[in-house]
């Protein structure tokens, strides 16, 4: 310490010749832009006019830079704390795997994509269609193995016709059912491939023993058809539950033939109202919308933490290393379990780099941009809208105002500011111990 | 060297063999021009087809430099740099009242003129004007109503092109209860909702509402708006008429719902999708579908009374002369591209529509390209450009705000007509500045 003292003051030149290169380059790339956007966001888009503090209030009162910051909070909340989460438990788990490094540098590849891919790997991830997202396909492979699926899932009645859609999903018809006149049920809107192999459409025999109907897709290939009558090209549906429902108990049940024709006893139906199943007409389950206006944070979120969950894992498995093992061994020979000598021990010792991370994240969530451009189809990109991506729109949009731009990029600095002394604080801290 | 002369000039003779020439250019031996637009592939490979013709006949060299997307700012960095381009093809009417306000582009000269009195409409050269002065002439256009449909889908419905909305709307159920998704609508990209509603608009309200619309004189939460919106509803409101339903529109963007349509063309996933005749050229890159036998169109249909509506976007040239003069060289150019001549063989090139009203359609290569352009010509003055086009680019061309967000909000909760025209109102009174 003396000695370099001793250096500064015998020669101040040096240590200035030293510096010079170093204080210009942070001068011109720093302080500079920082010194020009501060000055910048006092003026209007063209430059010219000094507006005062019109851009901030502007920042405040427009609805989408409102929702930019309301966006950026849950961010700020959200990332940081998922991330050092599942960093610290891949961190703790890991140590005791024998393929410890194998499955770390899996969790930490993500890490070596860009912004940019990644972006493009979970816009496709997140795509609604099924057969393209895996988001979805994996959710509708799940719940269609507990659910199973309908046998005719595009079939529903014409609009304004005798049946009726309810409002949990079944058709019912218009009116009592007697024995002995075959009622007709059609339905339409189902596509032709799954007609392919389904048989023609048969009228119901007349029986006065028996309510018969049936039930088919009352559309002809070609046009032409009547409407609410069996032509000769139509297509059975078959498979369709047909309930007799009496005061909303259904007092009997069939399911439809082949040729679509069901038969219900007299004794039961007659007098009956007549109701397809919803069961027969469940539409296929399509996932969440992932890419829509209230998932669309929570995914792109999800994308982040994909990246950086590994870089968490890292530090903290590093932190983990110089954790001193008798404190551990003595917890657990004192009778502790593995809870609680997780819970008492290493997540209080752990704790500093846990903070590190954290803020380490929290200064880089901030600043988030490529993900939320790339992941939010432009539909959705208001509600998914982030302060960085509100400053490129602001600055470079279609409507350029560097003003305003720059008084977002100014609050955006302001906001880094106390996470950025927390840290050097705590630098500091660590220093002098 | 004399082979190859006698070969070229054969070449030429062939080629206008059935027409005279309709406008005498000067000689321009040795001189040089350059070109800039934003063509590129097949779009560039047509035009310089043009520019050939124009080399032959008056010994100048033309060279072709792409613009890039944003025109005005590679014109305006190009006229800083002291090299700007001879002559320029604007692609929005806003650019060249910018140009022409300042001051990087002079009126049009005699010779050009000639050609716009005997080729063009009043209307198709006032949207090249700028205070009653003619800066631009209309080369290339868009024609931005037109309903593309599947043969496949129409013939299994047994239904036939309709000629009115009311039509339109049944169609779309009678294709629906035959089974496929009516119409497949591009959610995903505001600038093709615009669309919807400027073509309903159109016809609706007609074009006095229209232009007053695009002024701002008329307010956004007018009764011809609620029209308008409440006539789109009809489609937009009916989840099972959407190809994906309203959700899944929204995020289906342009190619997409084109080649949702037409790429299966045994059982296709839609049977109709509305969009310009760029369509075809995404049908042609993307699927196998053949033009004018599994791809078909129709005009947008007329709503209401009105007549149907013709919503038009198009590029128009420009000489570039920030000194305030012409050359010849540029006044030669613009004459040529005015003319016939030049019309004839952008047009037997394919995917390009010419307002020249001279222009036998007969040039067009085939019977869509030809449908597209007759609809486009026997409009006559009735046309109109994009609405959106003309508005502040806030209001009409920005991501996440303005007219692109107010119809998806629409598209998301088609119901709510009053709270879209609400959102589209207080849109507009920022971005004009009121």
């Amino acid at each position: 310490m003396a000695s370099g003292k001793a250096v500064i003051r015998a020669r101040p030149w040096a240590v200035a010749s030293f510096l010079l290169p170093a204080l210009l380059l942070l001068g011109a790339l720093v302080l500079y832009p920082i010194g020009y956007s501060v000055w910048r966001s006092f003026f209007d888009a063209s430059g010219d006019d000094f507006v005062g503090l019109d851009n901030f209030a502007e920042i405040f009162a427009n609805e989408s830079t409102r929702t930019a910051l309301r966006n950026n909070l849950i961010w700020i909340i959200l990332a940081p704390t998922v991330a050092t989460a599942l960093g610290l438990i891949f961190a703790v788990l890991t140590e005791r795997l024998r393929w410890a490094t194998a499955f770390k540098l899996l969790v930490f590849m993500p890490m070596a994509v860009s912004m940019l891919a990644s972006g493009i790997i979970f816009r496709l991830v997140y795509e609604q269609n099924p057969e393209r997202g895996l988001a979805n396909a994996v959710m509708t492979t799940v719940h269609d193995t507990f659910a199973g699926s309908s046998s005719w899932p595009d079939a529903e009645p014409r609009p304004g016709g005798s049946l009726s859609a309810q409002d949990d999903g079944s058709y019912l018809l218009d009116g009592t059912v007697s024995a002995g006149t075959p009622v007709l049920l059609p339905l339409v809107a189902v596509p032709q491939p799954e007609l392919a192999d389904a048989e023609p459409a048969a009228t119901a025999a007349s029986d006065p023993g028996q309510v018969t109907g049936t039930v088919w897709m009352d559309f002809t290939r070609g046009g032409g058809g009547t409407r609410d009558a069996i032509d000769a090209d139509e297509r059975a549906l078959a498979g369709v539950t047909v309930q007799a429902v009496r005061d909303g108990d259904v007092v009997a049940e069939a399911d439809t033939a082949a040729d679509g024709t069901f038969t219900l006893p007299a004794e039961d139906a007659d007098g009956a109202q007549l109701r397809l199943a919803a069961s027969s007409f469940t539409p296929p389950y399509n996932g969440a919308s992932w890419l829509g206006p209230e998932l669309i944070t929570p995914a792109i979120i999800g994308a982040y933490v994909w990246m950086w969950a590994g870089f968490a894992m890292v530090l903290i498995a590093a932190g983990l290393a110089s954790v001193p093992r008798e404190t551990l061994e003595a917890a657990r020979v004192d009778g502790a379990n593995e809870w609680q000598v997780f819970r008492r021990i290493t997540v209080p010792l752990l704790a500093p780099i846990l903070a590190v991370v954290t803020v380490t994240l929290m200064i880089n969530v901030l600043k988030i941009f490529d993900l939320v451009y790339i992941i939010a189809p432009s539909s959705s990109q208001a509600d998914a809208n982030v302060l960085a991506l509100q400053l490129y729109i602001s600055s470079f949009g279609a409507e350029p105002d560097q003003g305003l731009g720059s008084a977002i990029a100014v609050l955006l600095l302001l906001l880094v500011v106390p996470v950025i002394i927390f840290n050097l604080r705590r630098l500091r801290r660590e220093n002098q111990r | 060297m004399l082979t190859a002369l006698t070969a070229c000039g054969d070449d030429g003779d062939e080629n206008r063999a059935d027409r005279e020439p309709t406008i005498e250019l000067p000689d321009l031996s040795g001189q040089n021009l350059e070109v800039a637009a934003v063509w590129t592939g097949a779009e560039r490979d047509n035009f310089l087809r043009v520019m050939d013709e124009f080399e032959a006949r008056t010994g100048a060299s033309v060279s072709y430099v792409p613009s890039g997307d944003n025109v005005s700012q590679f014109v305006g960095s190009k006229i800083e740099g002291g090299a700007p381009p001879d002559i320029v093809m604007v692609p929005q009417p806003g650019v060249l009242r910018e140009f022409a306000q300042n001051g990087w582009i002079p009126p049009v000269g005699d010779l050009v003129q000639e050609q716009l009195d005997a080729n063009y409409t009043p209307g198709w050269q006032a949207v090249g004007q700028h205070e009653g002065e003619q800066y631009g002439v209309y080369v290339k256009v868009a024609n931005k109503s037109l309903v593309w449909y599947s043969s496949t889908a129409f013939d299994y419905a047994g239904v036939s092109a309709p000629a009115d909305w009311d039509t339109f709307v049944d169609t779309a159920w009678t294709v629906w209860e035959s089974g496929t998704t009516p119409v497949s609508v591009a959610g995903g990209d505001g600038w093709t909702l615009t669309d919807w509603f400027e073509n309903i608009y159109l016809s609706q309200a007609g074009t006095e509402a229209y232009d007053q619309l695009i002024a701002h004189e008329i307010p956004w939460t007018d009764q011809t708006v609620t029209d308008a919106l409440t006539t789109l509803g009809e489609l937009f409101g009916h989840n099972q008429l959407l190809a994906n339903g309203n959700g899944g529109s929204l995020q289906t963007d342009f190619p997409t719902s084109v080649t949702q349509t037409f790429i299966n063309l045994e059982v296709p996933d839609a049977a109709m999708v509305f969009e310009a005749d760029f369509v075809g050229s995404v049908i042609t890159d993307s699927t196998d579908a053949v033009i004018g036998e599994d791809a078909l169109v129709f005009p947008f249909p007329a709503v209401g009374a009105g007549d149907p509506p013709v919503v038009s976007a198009g590029d128009a040239a420009v000489a570039v002369a920030p000194n305030g003069e012409a050359s010849e060289a540029q006044e030669a150019m613009l004459a040529f591209l005015a003319s016939t001549d030049a019309a004839w063989i952008w047009a037997e090139g394919g995917g390009m529509v010419s307002p020249n009203r001279s222009l036998d359609l007969a040039a067009y290569p085939n019977d869509v390209q030809r449908g597209i352009a007759d609809a486009l010509i026997s409009a006559g003055d009735d046309f109109r450009f994009d609405l959106s086009d003309q508005t502040p680019a806030a209001f009409g061309g920005t991501t996440g705000q303005g007219m692109w967000q107010g119809l998806q909000n629409f598209l998301r909760n088609p119901d709510d007509v009053q709270g879209a025209q609400e959102y589209l109102e207080s849109q507009a009174v920022s971005a004009y500045g009121e």
